[in-house]
């Protein structure tokens, strides 16, 4: 990637070629501090994870203290493991169902509702589901842990209409984290939805509705093909995002019961920490991590006209 | 925020209320506008519900003396629950903690991506390209699924427990978002100002701390809340790389008090909630205010 960049570089006017060279680095020199803090705190342990991963180190005991190099032993037993196999699913599924599908589809079925509703309810509306998205993670993690709790407002509301509630955050926990995600991420995809939509010109979609192009029609065929560098944009963010959800999952099952909701980063955690395969757990991490970076090099081709 | 990102930093820009009907809108259900507007602010009242529900637990069962999980109205509306957490082991110095992390965060973080901006914004040098991209990518990259890693790497390196290690983490974590948003910022200042300064003899960096910071403080304060929101609802990071109580920021010590008490002081834990949550709502209100429309996510995210 870099070296197709560096190649097509603007040309300045011609130096020497040694003054050049003194008074570049001279102006590159406000670089180094945010240069040396991200190779050591971003670069390190992401250089640390690549070779703990081929350890076998412990949390503690002499495993700790004197890891032995074991190769790709803890990926061959990753890719051997069912447990491993079930999270990346989870992972999928968690990604897929919350972010793709819940926040975008609902961000923008909200971004709809705020332009076409009338009156104070939308501003309401808007602060709500932003103030969800504000709230420290954490804090956001409680409220929903007391929601689907099986003494919960879900269920005390289900039984007030007369239906059985369950134990949902152990019967379907899944479900409730995935339902979470989407209370507290979608006023993201909402805003980016709504700021794209203010953009579009309304002329088109007006013309369009005296062709007689119904109201879908003018959205698939119109709006969203308009707005197409902000959906790919938000798609990918809320993806990303997502993808690294852990305080969540944590506060509100555990990754439990069992690891039934353990996603990748959760599964990492708890092979690192409860069962102190820091080497094993390492290795979750960077299979993670590589996913994450596949989704940010595709971000970062679509963002490409923005650097150039 | 939130993220970001967080484990919310992935790359959540600072908020944007959505923006307001500047052009007549779009009837996009219906030919019928009325008829439209009412099934809107209907589908509209659904959502409100959903997403009020759970917030209002929170407010609810902070001034409820016997709160459960479930959402019920106080019979008896009282403070008791606040005068009870408000002690300075249980708050007061979580909160302190949390203030001492996020604001060296940020100020670090501010500070070198400043730096870092000048050269990025005003030269254009081969390099500014390739760094740019880096930063991209390193702002997407999901930091929280290698706090494993980075916990080894912090044993490693005797860092485990310090709140230097933790601050410089964050910084750096938060850094990549930083400086291309301060890079954009910095973009929209003219260079034409600074150009007389060159003239007058000034060197880039008088310039820059003269006339490009000044300009730009708007700008610079966006980035400071953004970074210190993200800080201070951080969770995952100070869990795994501060052990000692009193150290931990309010989001560990909330999450232990959790752990020991929650499940039967549920009114404590939502008033615990509610301390710690307001500073990051005043300060989402207060960006609001600085950074009005479509300012703040042309910094961050341009789609």
């Amino acid at each position: 990637m870099t070296t197709a960049v560096t190649t097509h570089g603007p040309r300045r006017a011609e130096r020497t070629p040694a003054r050049r060279g003194s008074a570049t680095l001279l102006k590159l020199a406000p670089l180094l501090p945010a240069c040396a803090l991200m190779l050591v705190f971003l670069a390190g342990p992401i250089a640390y994870a690549l070779y703990g991963s081929l350890t076998n180190a412990a949390l503690t005991g002499y495993r700790a203290a004197d890891p032995e190099f074991v190769g790709l032993d803890n990926y061959v037993q990753l890719v051997g493991s069912a447990e491993f196999w079930r999270s990346a699913w989870l992972t999928l599924f968690f990604v897929l169902a919350s972010a793709v599908v819940g926040q975008n589809v609902l961000g923008m079925g909200i971004a709809l509702l705020l332009r076409a509703a009338r009156g104070p309810l939308r501003s309401v509306v808007s602060a709500l589901v932003v103030t969800a998205w504000v709230l420290p993670e954490i804090v956001a993690a409680f409220t929903l842990y007391a929601f689907f709790s099986t003494d919960g407002t879900l269920n005390a509301a289900l039984g007030a209409v007369g239906a059985g509630g369950t134990a949902w955050l152990v019967s379907f926990p899944m479900m409730a984290v995935v339902l979470a995600n989407v209370w507290r991420g979608t006023a993201f995809s909402m805003m980016v939805y709504g700021a794209a939509l203010s953009e579009v010109p309304p002329d088109v979609a007006e013309a369009a509705a005296l062709d007689g192009a119904s109201g879908a029609q003018r959205f698939f065929r119109i709006t969203l093909p308009m707005i197409r560098r902000s959906v790919s944009t938000n798609l990918m963010l809320t993806t990303l995002q997502t993808l690294g959800v852990f305080t969540l999952i944590w506060v509100m099952t555990g990754g439990g019961p069992g690891t039934q909701s353990s996603t990748l980063p959760v599964l990492a955690f708890q092979e690192a920490f409860k069962f102190a395969q820091v080497g094993y757990g390492t290795a979750i991490a960077v299979v993670t991590l590589v996913v994450g970076a596949v989704f940010a090099a595709v971000y970062v081709r679509v963002l490409k006209p923005e650097v150039d | 925020m939130a993220g970001a990102g967080a484990g919310t930093r992935a790359a959540a820009p600072v908020a944007v209320a959505p923006a307001a009907p500047v052009r007549p809108r779009l009837r996009v259900t219906s030919p019928h506008p009325r008829g439209a507007s009412i099934a809107a602010n209907l589908a509209l009242l659904v959502v409100g519900v959903a997403f009020l529900v759970p917030l209002a637990w929170i407010v609810l069962a902070s001034l409820d003396g016997d709160a459960t999980v479930s959402v019920s109205l106080p019979e008896a509306p009282t403070l008791q629950n606040f005068r009870d957490v408000l002690t300075y082991e249980l708050t007061l110095l979580p909160l302190w903690n949390s203030l001492v992390v996020s604001g060296g965060a940020a100020l670090v973080t501010v500070a070198v991506a400043t730096l870092a901006a000048y050269p990025l914004s005003r030269y254009r040098m081969r390099f500014n390209r390739s760094f740019l991209y880096v930063i991209l990518f390193g702002s997407c990259l999901p930091i929280t699924a290698i706090m494993v890693p980075v916990y080894a790497l912090f044993v490693a390196l005797g860092m485990l427990d310090s709140l230097t290690g933790t601050v410089l983490f964050l910084a750096a974590t938060s850094l990549p978002m930083a400086v291309w948003m301060l890079k954009n910022f910095m973009d929209s200042v003219p260079v034409s100002l600074e150009e007389a300064a060159w003239v007058d003899g000034a060197s880039a960096m008088t310039a820059l701390r003269r006339i490009v910071v000044p300009l730009m403080r708007p700008g610079i304060a966006v980035v400071f809340i953004f970074v210190f929101t993200q800080a201070w609802g951080n969770f995952f990071v100070p869990f795994v790389l501060l052990l000692d109580p009193a150290r931990q920021p309010a989001a560990v010590s909330i999450y232990t008090f959790f752990g020991t008490n929650g499940a039967v002081a549920y009114g404590q834990l939502a008033a615990f909630s509610i301390l710690y949550a307001t500073p990051v709502l005043v300060l989402y209100l207060l960006v609001q205010r600085l950074a009005g429309g479509s300012f703040a996510l042309a910094g961050s995210v341009k789609g």
